[in-house]
Parts: C-alpha cells; structure tokens; sequence
C-alpha cells in the first residue's frame, strides 16, 4: 500500500498544483501562484519537478504582447496521481 | 515559511497524514474549480434590497387603487397601455433600482469576502461562474421583454423567478453548491406563480427577498461565521 504513495506528491505544494491541474484544462502561472499563495521562485522550483516527471507539460502562448504560460497535467502525471490518491484512500480505510 | 513549520508539525503525527493529504487534494481541487468567495452577505444584501423594492412597489400600487385594481389590470392580459398610464412607468424604476442596488451590494460583500480569504475576484472561476450565469439571465429577459411587449405583465414576476432559479441551478456546479437549493426554491415558486397571475409581488418579495435572506444567512453561518482569518 505504502508502496503506491507517490514520492513527489510528498511536499504539499506538488500535491496542490497536481489537484488544481486535474480540474482545470490548463492554466497559467499566475493563477497557480494566488491559488497557492506562494512566491514565484518557489512556485517554478515545484513545476520544474513535476515537468522533470513528465507529469505537467508547458504550453507558452501569448495575450496580446505579453507571455502566458499555461500548465497542463500529462497522461503520466494522470495516472499517477490517482494511483496515489487511491494510495491514500486505502490507508484512511485501513486505518478505521 | 509557514508552509514547512506546518508540514513538520503533521509528519510527526503520521496516522493523520493520509487524511489531511487528501483533505487538501480536495481543497485545492474546490478551489480552483469553483468560485467560492461567493458571501452570504451578499445574499442577505439582495435579499433587502428586494423588500425595500417590493415595499415602494406596493405603495404605488396602494396610491393607484390599491391591489385589486392593479390585478384587474394585470390578469386583463394585451392592455400594455392601460398598465403604463396606470403606473406610469413607476414599478420599472422601482425594479430596475432595486436590481442595480442588489447586484451592486452582492458584488461589494462578496469582492470583501475574497480579500478577506486573499481570493482573486477576477479569476478563471470568477468568469465561469459569470458566463453561466448570464446566460440563462439574458435569454430570460429577452423573452420577458417580449411577453411586455405584448402586454402580457401578468406573467412577467413568474418568468423573472422561472429564469432567476434555471441560472442558480446552473451557478450551483460553478459556485457553493448550496446555490442549487435556492434555485429549486425559485422555480418552485415561480412555477406556482403561474397560476396566481396578478399575486406577483408577493411571489417576487418572496423568492428575491425572504429566500435570499434565508441562504446568505444559512451561508454565512456556515462558512464566514468562524473564518480562521
């Protein structure tokens, strides 16, 4: 059971942007980072990662003149956070 | 800073941990998907605004014959002129006074609220939320518009329920899902409405006052009464 939890998912922040890119078709660093509350160095430390892992992938665009990097969760990064979240679902069962 | 005195606190209890991981899945997962700086203060708000209009309403109903006159009026459907020289356009002041007064209202207690919760007003969730709102809202008054066209008033408060309860059925899977239940409400009362043509008044300070002040204060309760910030 162990086993299955996700290493990466360990630190909350992951765990979080994770959560906000399986509800959300993509979306962008800015939003990730009021979502999160957290600062900008921190924020791209924690995607670079998670993209490391092949689990997000970056899509750079642009609004108008100005950059707009969006993040969305790959196939990989799918399937692994729900093998984690069921993880974590039978440890709560277990425990009970 | 916070984040790792916070994290160390809770490995140290280790049986808690799976728990509060999926708590905080589920959290981010509302949080991003759902508009919920939505206050209940501003339901309470709206629902105010509603029964001053209502109020004002009823006393130039009152000054203009009283309410048996005005139904006569109303349930003589296709005499839009008899209406308009019989209120002289006072009633859609009123009501369009007190909408730009309530949404206003809504908007400032919930923009507090997502300071207060250090939400983003204008996020993606923001939007989504707008745009699923609006558009049952704009099909409605199109519509309604044309039923006034045709003088049709009587049906005119039921519509205004029928549709204000089909957008808040829709903004339920958008904001709190609470804001589905007042949908219901709104139909409900908009549907029996229908067959009380020339009551809408009273249907109106119902749905748009008293059940708007029922959920802001049932919300507030729930969520803002005891927010940690």
């Amino acid at each position: 059971m162990i086993e299955n939890l996700n290493k990466i998912f360990d630190s909350r922040i992951r765990l979080g942007i994770m959560s906000t890119l399986m509800v959300n078709a993509d979306i962008s660093f800015n939003e990730l980072k009021e979502l999160l509350n957290i600062t900008d160095g921190n924020l791209a430390s924690h995607l670079k990662t998670l993209e490391e892992n092949e689990y997000v992938k970056i899509h750079k665009g642009f609004i108008g003149k100005k950059t707009n990097t969006t993040y969305a969760v790959t196939k990989a990064g799918e399937k692994a956070f729900k093998i984690h979240l069921t993880a974590l679902e039978k440890m709560i069962g277990s425990m009970k | 800073m916070s984040y790792f005195v916070f994290q160390s606190a809770f490995y140290m209890d280790k049986q808690q941990q799976p728990l509060e991981d999926l708590q905080h899945i589920k959290k981010m997962m509302e949080r991003s998907s759902r508009f919920i700086s939505l206050s209940g203060l501003s339901g309470i708000a709206a629902g105010v605004c509603a029964l001053a209009g209502a109020w004002f309403a009823n006393q130039v109903i009152v000054e203009n014959g009283g309410p048996s006159g005005y139904r006569d009026v109303v349930s003589r459907t296709f005499q839009a002129e008899s209406l308009r020289d019989f209120m002289g356009h006072r009633l859609f002041q009123i009501a369009g006074f007190t909408f730009v007064a309530a949404l206003f209202l809504a908007f400032l207690f919930t923009y507090l609220r997502s300071k207060k919760d250090k939400i983003p007003m204008w996020g993606a969730t923001a939007q989504r939320l707008m745009i699923n709102v609006a558009i049952p809202m704009a099909v409605g008054g199109i519509y309604l518009y044309k039923l006034m066209q045709f003088g049709n008033y009587g049906l005119i408060a039921p519509g205004c329920l029928i549709f204000y309860g089909l957008a808040l059925v829709n903004a339920g899977k958008y904001t709190l899902g609470e804001v589905r239940y007042l949908g219901y409400c709104q139909l409900l009362l908009g549907i029996i409405n229908c067959w009380f043509v020339g009551y809408g008044l009273y249907f109106w300070a119902m749905g748009f006052g008293v059940l708007h002040i029922i959920y802001g204060g049932l919300m507030w309760y729930r969520y803002e009464k005891s927010s940690p910030e």
